[in-house]
């Protein structure tokens, strides 16, 4: 096993394509995402994005934040070569919205927001309280952990070179 | 950032290891031992350790609660004490000169120097007030996972340096790459392909 510091330089690119990949899903293949969890009733972009753009000298980084921003700066970012560094969701399950950001170099969870609850009046209710908001952090984690995990089973699979890559780089050019 | 607090920020890790049977005994005996120290009538600087989630600015966590179902909940508190440089440097130049007096000397060495500001800082350390930190974490015992609400590098490393000495198991933080690496499904010869991943280039232009 690498040592950890090595692992996380080598391999960073892996989290941004990761989210790169995520909004091409999302305008592209939601369905997808709807199988991978069944309490999933909308996936959507919020109200930030950052791309990052580490081909040729030095860094660019592009921010797109607002609630109805469009997105088109974004793609024409990645036709440049840029991938997705950070994106901000709303994840939707019934009649409940969690919002968040989510970091691709590291996979932090950020801004993170669940539904509201009940909030406490006394100390009895603090482990019930405290229950509630784990299990609505966990839905969130647990959503972001398995679409993560079919996205690296998808990366290490030879339908990515064969498949998803020309399709990202159709919708790409397509777009913008 | 409390883990009820309305907009909150995660890290998750994965830990590694057992702890001795009965693991919430073994975990409460932890907690007591590396529990914060007050070090406001003290010449510390920094003082960092456990804490209960429920009364975190209490450093004595004896007969506090820290299950709360099946999950594990305690909180991590690093106390600070900020003595801004210009009162420092002003203490130490009145010192200075108040020995100088007493000594009848003309100047002192810089090493002379160096232990007075020592001093100074001691003594002002004695006086000021530490700033508490606290960061609660959520440990899922049995899934070997935890959840430390804050994305700040230096409370991260605290929580990493003080977890490990505690007690003695494996954090390790999932970012991308460990996260894949971690995932038990995976076969061997997966692995060995995640290993060898390079960049995709999505633009299709060299």
């Amino acid at each position: 096993m690498l040592d950890a510091a090595i692992a996380y330089n080598r391999y960073r690119f892996l989290g941004n394509e990761f989210l790169t990949w995520l909004w091409y899903t999302l305008e592209n293949r939601s369905q997808q995402l709807e199988d991978i969890d069944a309490d999933l009733s909308a996936l959507e972009i919020g109200n930030r994005m950052v791309l990052e753009n580490r081909r040729g000298e030095g860094l660019e980084t592009i921010t797109i934040k607002g609630d109805d921003a469009g997105l088109e700066e974004g793609l024409v970012a990645l036709k440049k070569g840029a991938l997705v560094s950070e994106m901000n969701l709303v994840y939707r399950s019934g009649d409940h919205t969690w919002q968040f950001n989510l970091k691709g170099e590291s996979l932090n969870i950020s801004s993170f927001r669940t539904p509201e609850t009940a909030g406490t009046q006394s100390t009895e209710d603090i482990e019930g309280a405290v229950l509630e908001k784990i299990f609505l952090y966990e839905k969130v984690i647990r959503f972001v952990e398995a679409v993560f995990r079919h996205f690296v089973r998808l990366r290490i699979s030879e339908k990515w070179a064969e498949n998803t890559t020309p399709q990202i780089r159709r919708w790409i050019n397509k777009t913008s | 950032m409390g883990l009820l607090s309305q907009s909150v920020s995660i890290t998750r890790y994965r830990v590694q290891g057992q702890l001795e049977e009965p693991v919430l005994d073994t975990i409460a005996a932890i907690l007591k031992r590396h529990s914060v120290m007050d070090i406001d009538n003290d010449a510390a600087e920094k003082s960092c350790g456990w804490t209960s989630f429920e009364n975190p600015f209490i450093s004595d966590v004896e007969g506090s609660n820290h299950f709360f179902g099946p999950y594990l909940v305690f909180s991590l508190r690093v106390d600070k004490k900020n003595i801004p440089s210009k009162i420092l440097k002003k203490h130490t130049v009145i010192e200075e000169k108040k020995r100088l007096t007493e000594t009848g000397r003309r100047f002192f060495s810089r090493n002379e120097k160096k232990l007075l500001k020592e001093a100074v800082l001691h003594s002002l350390s004695l006086r000021t007030l530490a700033t508490p930190f606290i960061y609660d974490l959520i440990w899922n015992y049995e899934e070997g996972k935890l959840w430390f609400f804050s994305n700040l590098k230096a409370a991260n490393e605290e929580l990493e340096t003080l977890f490990s000495e505690s007690f003695k198991l494996s954090l390790i933080r999932l970012f991308p790459y460990a996260a894949a690496e971690h995932d038990a499904s995976l076969s061997d010869s997966e692995r060995d392909r995640l290993n060898r991943i390079s960049p995709v280039n999505f633009t299709g232009q060299t």
